[in-house]
């Protein structure tokens, strides 16, 4: 009896609510809304949940962390820095790792979130980007993730820098190098953010605000907006039987997403607290307090920024000097302005300019198989071999020790290669595509190779096929026919006079038959019957040759 | 090196020290009476050894370091061994027992392997070598014997440490690279007179310590941490080789990042 009283009460408050605030309608609509399933639409979850967890775990180490360089002398339970003179910053990381109570496993948990953070960004974006789900209408959400990126590369980066450890003060002080190295503006850029000469007492608590309000709130309205876009626009999936560009196919927020999405962040949050526990993380008590004029060899960033001090270590030293006094630092400005801004650059524009190229304007809401997009996907893959040079380039001298090579022969095969693997990269990764599209049209027009090898009455073997399931028939189908490149303008027209806007719609043209110069056609409705019908054990011989020769014709090049 | 260690306590060893100590004193007074008196004074001190060391020595070195141990050219005219006169002691016990010398290979840098002399044909060595000029000597043992070092001379030690050798050895004494497939050796095995020795002398690419920049305390002040380093275990877990993000770049993508997408392809697999 007393449980139902309860339940009438409940029942009671939630129409009083209900009642003022109409919320039942809406929920029971959003709740219901659907989700697509694959395993890579959990990336961004990880980044999400990573994101949390540095939340909670940045907000216990504020407790005790202390942003100031005064100095003090260290009597901590850490003898080996016993009675040293460091920074107050230094000492209070260190308390937090030996004084404090489950200190330790915090600070690790923290950093192997930032870790995890970026890299499940990273691996998201690459989802993305593969997918082509940043096409229309998903623009403006590439566009804040291309935002994100870059903002956790710099939260990253602050956080490394606060424990003013050696590796901290050494990371900071190659990021005052590239600030010098900024043509006029350089030294009072530096002035400015140091608050005076480098190192200085005023950046460590600035950058401290930075770190724990400025960055994770901008990256918290962000997500915000990125989330509701997803909310909005509603989930790209892949393609598949009954998907369309119209629906959604998938399972309902409430309960069945909703529960695994939950049951995902325990299991992310356990992962990294489990790593927090078992791995050391920037052991700051080896490296010792920042002194400017000490190194240690193996002074590295955090992975995600190993790329730009791998474009630093790459460049040769080349320094120009003007009238004797002005220096134009290109060996810094090169590697980390230059470069890096142009990558972010066109990473953000991507998407316009693909769409300006492929003069596509039409909404997408099923993704590509990355096949079917081979110029896109020989882009991507083409970038990330860059970065994976620049990135192995970041750690050529623990290479060179470990591997007992001459670091010199790191960095020159390195040069070399930065301009020789990414269209090496671009080319293969092309003709992979196309090969793989062949190999769907055959499985389309005569399914797949079966393993069983029959012999035909005049004595030739042939191996039998078997038709493919409808799932993979959807799949295999919805590859759209790519549109014709982009014709050449004409320059002049019929009075004689040239086009306006003649050199821009040239360079649209071109770009286009960068996109869509080679194509393998989608077979035609007929030829999938014929294709099916005649693949009897009598005509086998005769469709292979048939076969061969229209695969010739279809891929002139080859 | 377990070798080194398993013979510490043989009976030879306490000759062996005796004779270091006779060596030492002689070297002393080597100096004292001046650079020219080497010759007539150091002998005394024992005439066998000399002997017995100089024979090794034209066996073994001379080829390549000269009869008179004041080096030697090949046919080409490049050096094939430098003199070895005012080296010192210290140099040929470092060289010879960590396995350097007698060179075996040309190469971008003299490698450490295992000593081709027993530890008396060494000192035998040294004896000679040192016979020849002054120059820095075999330490005492009780110079890098770090048993009851307190925490102040512990903290000193990592100053020192991270001021004078983590630039090349590594924060954790991992070692390093240097330029033109060079590097700095690990220190996580060394032993400590070998460390004490290769900061008197400076063995090929590194830079030499002398007591003048190091006091004799502050040599075993950093052999003290290099030590610590080995044997305090390790806070926080299981380390990624104390070589610094890099290695702990590879963990995240590997097992973290295998595993939680292991995970979720596992949850899209389920849904099926
Ligand atoms: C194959 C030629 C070769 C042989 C054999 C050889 N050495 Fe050497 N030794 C060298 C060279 C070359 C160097 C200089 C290495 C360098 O600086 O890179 C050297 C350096 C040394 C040094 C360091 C000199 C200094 O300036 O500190 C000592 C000590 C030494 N040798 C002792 C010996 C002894 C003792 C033997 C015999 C057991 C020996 N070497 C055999 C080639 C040789
Ligand atoms: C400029 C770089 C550099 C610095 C600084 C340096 N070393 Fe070295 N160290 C080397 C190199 C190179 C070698 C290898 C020498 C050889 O080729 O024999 C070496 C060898 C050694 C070895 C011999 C290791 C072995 O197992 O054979 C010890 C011990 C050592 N160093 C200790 C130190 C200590 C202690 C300091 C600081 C006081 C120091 N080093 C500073 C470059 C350096
Ligand atoms: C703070 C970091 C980020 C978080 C927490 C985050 C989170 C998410 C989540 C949970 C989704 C929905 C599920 C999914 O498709 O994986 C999503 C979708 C999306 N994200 Fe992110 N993301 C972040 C960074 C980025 C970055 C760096 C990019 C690209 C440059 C990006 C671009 C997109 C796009 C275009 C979508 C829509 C994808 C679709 O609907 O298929 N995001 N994000």
């Amino acid at each position: 009896m007393s449980t139902s009283k309860v339940e009438q009460a409940g029942g009671a408050g939630y129409l009083w609510v209900d009642d003022r605030v109409p919320a039942s309608k809406y929920l029971k609509k959003q709740l219901g809304k659907v989700f697509p399933d694959h395993w890579s639409f959990m990336l961004g979850e990880i980044a999400l949940y990573s994101f949390i967890i540095l939340l909670l775990s940045g907000t216990f180490l504020s407790l005790w962390f202390k942003p100031s360089m005064i100095e003090v002398v260290y009597d901590g339970s850490y003898l080996p820095l016993n009675g040293v003179k460091m920074s107050e910053a230094y000492a209070s990381t260190l308390d937090i790792s030996f004084d404090i109570r489950g200190g330790l496993l915090m600070r690790q948990i923290h950093h192997w979130g930032a870790l995890f953070f970026v890299a499940a960004i990273s691996v998201h974006l690459l989802r993305v980007f593969f997918t082509g789900a940043f096409r229309k209408p998903r623009e403006t959400n590439w566009i804040i993730g291309v935002t994100l990126l870059t903002l956790a590369l710099l939260e990253g980066f602050a956080g490394y820098s606060l424990p003013d450890d050696l590796l901290s003060g050494t990371g900071l002080r190659i990021a005052q190098g590239i600030m010098l190295s900024l043509p006029v503006v350089g030294s009072y850029v530096s002035f400015f953010v140091f608050g005076g000469e480098f190192p200085g007492t005023d950046f460590i608590p600035r950058l401290y605000t930075v770190h724990v309000l400025l960055v994770p709130g901008i990256i918290l309205a962000l997500i915000t907006v990125h989330l509701m876009l997803v909310w909005f626009q509603k989930h790209t999936q892949f393609p598949g039987p009954g998907r369309t560009q119209r629906n959604v196919v998938g399972y309902p927020l409430f309960p069945v997403y909703a529960a695994k999405a939950g049951g995902f962040f325990f299991v992310v949050f356990g992962v990294t607290a489990l790593m927090g526990g078992l791995f050391q993380i920037n052991p700051i008590w080896l490296y010792g307090p920042y002194i400017p004029d000490q190194i240690t060899a193996g002074s590295q960033p955090d992975w995600y920024i190993g790329w730009l001090d791998g474009a630093l270590r790459l460049m040769p030293n080349i320094e120009i000097v003007f009238f004797g006094q002005w220096n134009l630092m290109l060996n810094v400005l090169v590697p980390a302005v230059i470069v890096p801004g142009i990558i972010f650059t066109a990473m953000a524009l991507y998407p316009f300019i693909e769409q300006w190229a492929t003069g596509d304007k039409t909404h997408h809401h099923l993704l590509d198989r990355p096949r079917n997009a081979p110029t896109r996907t020989a882009i991507g893959a083409m970038s990330l071999s860059f970065y994976v040079l620049l990135w192995i380039q970041g750690g050529n001298d623990l290479i060179a020790n470990t591997f007992k090579i001459n670091i010199f022969v790191i960095t020159w095969t390195l040069r070399i290669a930065i301009f020789v693997v990414p269209p090496l990269v671009f080319v293969i990764t092309k003709r992979i595509c196309f090969g793989l599209q062949r190999r769907d049209r055959d499985k389309l027009l005569h399914g797949y190779e079966s393993g069983i090898i029959k012999r035909l009455p005049n004595g030739k073997y042939y191996e039998q096929h078997q038709p493919i399931s409808p799932e993979e028939r959807a799949v295999l189908l919805a590859r759209a026919e790519a549109p014709l490149p982009l014709p050449m303008p004409e320059k002049y027209d019929a009075n004689g006079i040239k086009q306006k806007g003649y050199g821009v719609k040239k360079l649209q043209s071109r770009l286009s038959h960068f996109f869509y110069n080679e194509q393998v056609p989608m077979p035609t409705a007929a030829e999938i019957e014929e294709g099916n019908h005649h693949e009897s054990e009598l005509t086998a011989e005769r469709n292979y040759e048939i076969d061969d020769a229209r695969t010739k014709a279809l891929a002139p090049h080859e | 090196m377990t070798y080194l260690l398993a013979r510490r306590r043989s009976p030879w060893a306490t000759a062996f020290l005796l004779l270091l100590a006779l060596v030492g004193i002689g070297g002393i007074y080597a100096l004292a009476s001046g650079s020219t008196q080497a010759e007539a004074t150091a002998p005394s001190a024992s005439t066998t050894q000399i002997d017995e060391g100089r024979k090794l020595f034209l066996e073994g070195c001379s080829t390549c370091h000269g009869l008179n141990a004041d080096g030697a050219f090949q046919l080409d005219g490049t050096i094939a061994g430098p003199t070895l006169i005012g080296v010192g002691s210290a140099s040929v016990d470092f060289q010879v027992s960590t396995g350097r010398m007698p060179l075996a290979a040309p190469g971008a840098q003299v490698e450490r392997k295992d000593p081709s002399y027993s530890d008396e044909e060494t000192a035998a060595l040294a004896a000679y070598i040192g016979s020849l000029a002054p120059g820095p000597e075999i330490p005492m043992p009780d110079l890098y014997d770090t048993t009851g070092i307190t925490p102040e001379e512990l903290a000193l030690g990592g100053q020192l440490f991270r001021a004078n050798c983590a630039q090349c050895h590594n924060f954790a004494g991992e070692g390093g690279a240097l330029t033109d497939g060079k590097y700095a050796p690990s220190l996580t095995e060394t032993e400590p007179r070998h460390i004490y020795e290769a900061m008197l002398i400076g063995p090929q690419n590194m830079p030499n310590f002398p007591d003048s920049t190091l006091r004799p305390e502050d040599k075993r002040a950093i052999i003290g941490y290099i030590e610590a380093l080995r044997e305090t275990p390790n806070s926080g877990g299981i380390d990624t080789g104390r070589l610094g993000p890099v290695t702990e770049g590879i963990v995240l993508w590997t097992l973290g990042l295998g595993a939680l997408i292991a995970v979720a392809i596992w949850i899209g697999v389920k849904a099926k």
